[in-house]
């Protein structure tokens, strides 16, 4: 079971044709004008919006709905320690010990419930639609951050992949050698500092496999692939942050609008 | 694909590790000619690897080792030439950068900075030549060790070296493998004519594509160079006795008994094995492991050889059936997974694949000292054990080294000794003799068919075909699921 974090996500649909960068860019966007304001109505515009562009964009709904659970679980419990234990104000309508359900506390945990949704959703979204190559193509190419860097981060992703199988070998290895039966916590030590040790070995060796291919020389790189900005990305991220727009908006104007909750 | 074939040159060369006292490479003087096409021979530890590692320029500086001398690629210090050296080493996964086979091919393009239009054609050029017919853009990660193997030798290709350096590149496959990738590589050299340089132990996978051996000594120098006629009949005899594997002069197995009838040690009904709960790799495993037997198991890679190993020695639970170690259990549970570690290690002992896995200490003779300590042997008595087989497996004078610096072949010779020395009544071994020379290799032999003397009993994972001639009482052989590879 593997991790392979590097697994290429690709599909037909619009989505994974999209530039990574514009991707989070737009998803930047949506979520500073979410959480720029404390308030519901921000929040569910930003959401609403959302939804539309998933459904246009053909953001695959059953994976979706599988990776997007663990956020609605958060959302719910969050929703719901704040009506309950958020400061009282308004008309009360539940009071047991500490608990205090009021109208303050309801309203702000819609809001908590939304917000967390409406930050939740792009994130989730471009877990499950970046492919790690091309969101390093990208970083490397229009961003112009330093391809060193970006390819060096990319190959290190797969060794994390490798990391829960490394613990699990290690874990046979020492229960083999005899070792394994030590206190809890000195065996999970002991185990964790062999693991940074095996790490840094496989570190060691991809790094050699890709000095031996070049890397890390000083003549200029060039790019297989190339990553720019086409007209749908910039669509994206216009669209990206009129969705901001439209949720500072719509909550300035109904009167909602709580600059960091204040 | 035609680079220009650069040539080597070394004058006194030599490099001692930073840790180490002694130099791994001494007094060697060579020239290879462009073109020329060479098997590097020499005993495990000779020094092969860190010759081909500085060749492409790997060594690092001052602060890694010493070098003395001169090293010349192309007339040109290899530190400066790389990108013109191309290597691919023994561990199929540690070659693999990238997720997509055309995009992990296309990388030493993109360091050397070849314009993309060129790009392209060079990767499926390449993937055309080592016979890798895939998609562009096909995971890396599910790919066999073979197709593994062949992927990093075609991103080496794409880069057209004028040197092509390999470095064990078949020690790691199982025998579909090597003839993959020697398939491969004849249907290269067919076409380049770049200079080419190959380390292997078992000079027969090799010997019809070189044009010269050169056999490096451990002592320093040159022990033997010409054509291989020259060298491998000539010398034969010779080279054999210092570790190399002759065609011709295979190293003698101890003569055993085969066929004692010892009391079952383990007994599998029906066993299915994996490695994740409910995910069953391979069932209905029959086996019954003997004192004073071997039992080889033998097949394709990935057909779950190794999570039979372990579940055998009681570091995976069995999946279906039955596992009984009773006879050996000395009133614990009859399955070995229920064990306690310290139980375990004076019963069992069990060598993994990757032998990297298994250290635990920071140097050689700590390494040994932890299994007899944990099951608590007298400590004369560990001493004893530990220097008979510091002394069979050439382990001496590296006793102070860190266990992750040995030589592949050490490591392995390491990790086998760090299970003898705890004298268990049974034994599994993943790949025991991967990355040996000859000698090691027979005294290997020799140390596990004394154990099996001793009544204990041998569970050995393996595709070496020798070995299993040597050892092998029972051989139990899996095959290719259906429709795999
Ligand atoms: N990174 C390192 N640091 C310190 N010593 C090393 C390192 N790599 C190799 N050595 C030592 O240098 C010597 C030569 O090692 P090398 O790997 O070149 O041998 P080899 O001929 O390739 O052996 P094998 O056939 O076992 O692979 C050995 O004694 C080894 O222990
Ligand atoms: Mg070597």
């Amino acid at each position: 079971m593997t991790a392979d974090l590097l697994t290429p996500t690709a599909g037909p649909q619009l989505i994974y044709r999209i530039n990574p960068v514009a991707k989070m860019a737009a998803a930047f966007l949506i979520g500073l004008g979410v959480l720029l304001s404390i308030d519901w109505v921000s929040a569910s515009v930003a959401l609403a919006c959302e939804s539309v562009l998933l459904f246009w964009a053909g953001v695959p709904p059953r994976r979706l709905a599988i990776r997007l659970s663990p956020v609605l679980v958060g959302a719910v419990t969050a929703a719901f320690m704040t009506a309950l234990y958020a400061p009282e104000s308004g008309a009360s309508y539940l009071n047991i010990l500490f608990a205090h359900v009021t109208a303050g506390s309801i309203e702000l945990a819609t809001a908590t419930f939304a917000r967390i949704l409406a930050v939740g959703v792009p994130a989730v979204v471009l877990f499950l639609t970046v492919d790690p190559t091309d969101l390093a193509d990208g970083l490397a190419q229009v961003l112009r951050l330093p391809a060193r860097f970006v390819i060096g981060a990319l190959a290190a992703v797969r060794l994390v992949g490798l990391f829960i199988d490394d613990w699990r070998s290690l874990e046979r290895a020492r229960r083999a050698r005899g070792v394994a039966d030590r206190g809890r916590l000195r065996r999970l030590l002991s185990q964790a500092f062999a693991l940074l040790v095996l790490s840094i070995r496989r570190a060691t060796k991809l790094a050699t496999a890709m000095e031996a291919r070049g890397f890390g020389s000083s003549a200029p790189r060039s790019w297989a692939r190339p990553s720019s900005l086409h007209r749908a990305d910039v669509v994206l991220m216009l669209i990206g942050a009129l969705i901001a727009a439209a949720s500072i908006t719509v909550s300035v104007a109904t009167g909602h609008w709580r600059f960091l909750g204040t | 694909m035609q680079p220009r074939p650069v040539a080597v040159d070394a004058r006194g060369w030599g490099w001692r590790h930073a840790d180490r006292p002694g130099f791994a490479v001494s007094g060697l003087d060579l020239r290879i000619e462009p073109g020329e096409r060479v098997l590097l021979l020499g005993a495990s530890g000779a020094g092969k690897s860190t010759l081909v590692a500085a060749l492409a320029g790997l060594l690092g500086d001052e602060e890694a080792g010493e070098e003395i001398g001169e090293l010349r690629v192309d007339g040109r210090n290899p530190r400066d030439a790389r990108g013109g050296v191309g290597l691919v080493l023994q561990d199929p996964d540690s070659q693999v950068i990238l997720a997509r086979v055309g995009d992990d091919v296309a990388f030493g393009c993109e360091n050397l900075g070849v314009p993309r239009d060129e790009i392209w054609p060079r990767v499926r050029e390449a993937l055309d030549a080592v016979g890798l017919a895939l998609p562009l853009d096909h995971p890396t990660s599910g790919l066999s060790g073979g197709q593994k193997q062949r992927l990093a030798l075609a991103g080496v290709l794409a880069m057209r070296p004028g040197l092509l350096l390999l470095d064990e590149p078949t020690a790691n496959l199982d025998p579909l493998g090597v003839a993959e990738v020697r398939e491969a590589m004849a249907q290269v050299l067919d076409r380049t004519r770049a200079t080419f340089i190959v380390i292997e132990h078992r000079v027969a996978v090799w010997a019809d594509l070189v044009t010269r051996v050169i056999v490096l000594s451990p002592g320093g120098g040159v022990l033997a160079d010409g054509t291989p006629d020259q060298v491998l009949r000539a010398e034969g005899a010779r080279l054999a006795e210092s570790g190399v594997w002759v065609p011709g002069f295979e190293p003698a197995a101890p003569a055993r008994d085969r066929g004692a009838t010892g009391t079952p040690v383990l007994e599998a009904r029906g066993l299915a094995v994996g490695r994740e709960r409910r995910v069953v790799i391979r069932e209905g495993i029959d086996l019954t492991v003997s004192a004073s037997r071997t039992l080889a198991v033998t097949g394709s890679n990935g057909t779950g050889k190794s999570t039979l190993g372990l579940t055998l020695g009681g570091l995976l639970p069995p999946l279906g059936g039955t596992l009984d170690a009773s006879a050996i259990a000395g009133g614990l549970p009859a399955e070995p997974h229920r064990w306690r570690s310290r139980d375990l290690v004076s019963r069992i002992g069990s060598v993994f694949q990757d032998p990297e896995h298994q250290f635990v200490a920071a140097t050689v003779a700590a390494e040994l000292a932890v299994g007899p300590k944990a099951a608590g042997v007298e400590s004369a008595e560990a001493s004893r054990r530990i220097d008979a087989a510091v002394e069979r497996l050439r382990l001496g004078h590296l006793l102070e080294a860190n266990p992750f610096t040995l030589s592949g072949g050490e490591k392995r010779r390491l990790s086998v000794a760090t299970a003898l020395v705890t004298r268990p009544a049974l034994l599994v071994l993943d790949e025991p003799t991967f990355g040996q020379d000859a000698r090691t290799w027979r005294e290997l032999v020799a140390l596990l068919s004394a154990l099996l003397d001793e009544g204990s009993a041998l569970v050995a994972v393996t595709h070496d075909a020798a070995f299993v001639d040597a050892l092998a009482d029972d051989v139990l052989s899996f095959d290719l699921p259906v429709g795999a590879r």
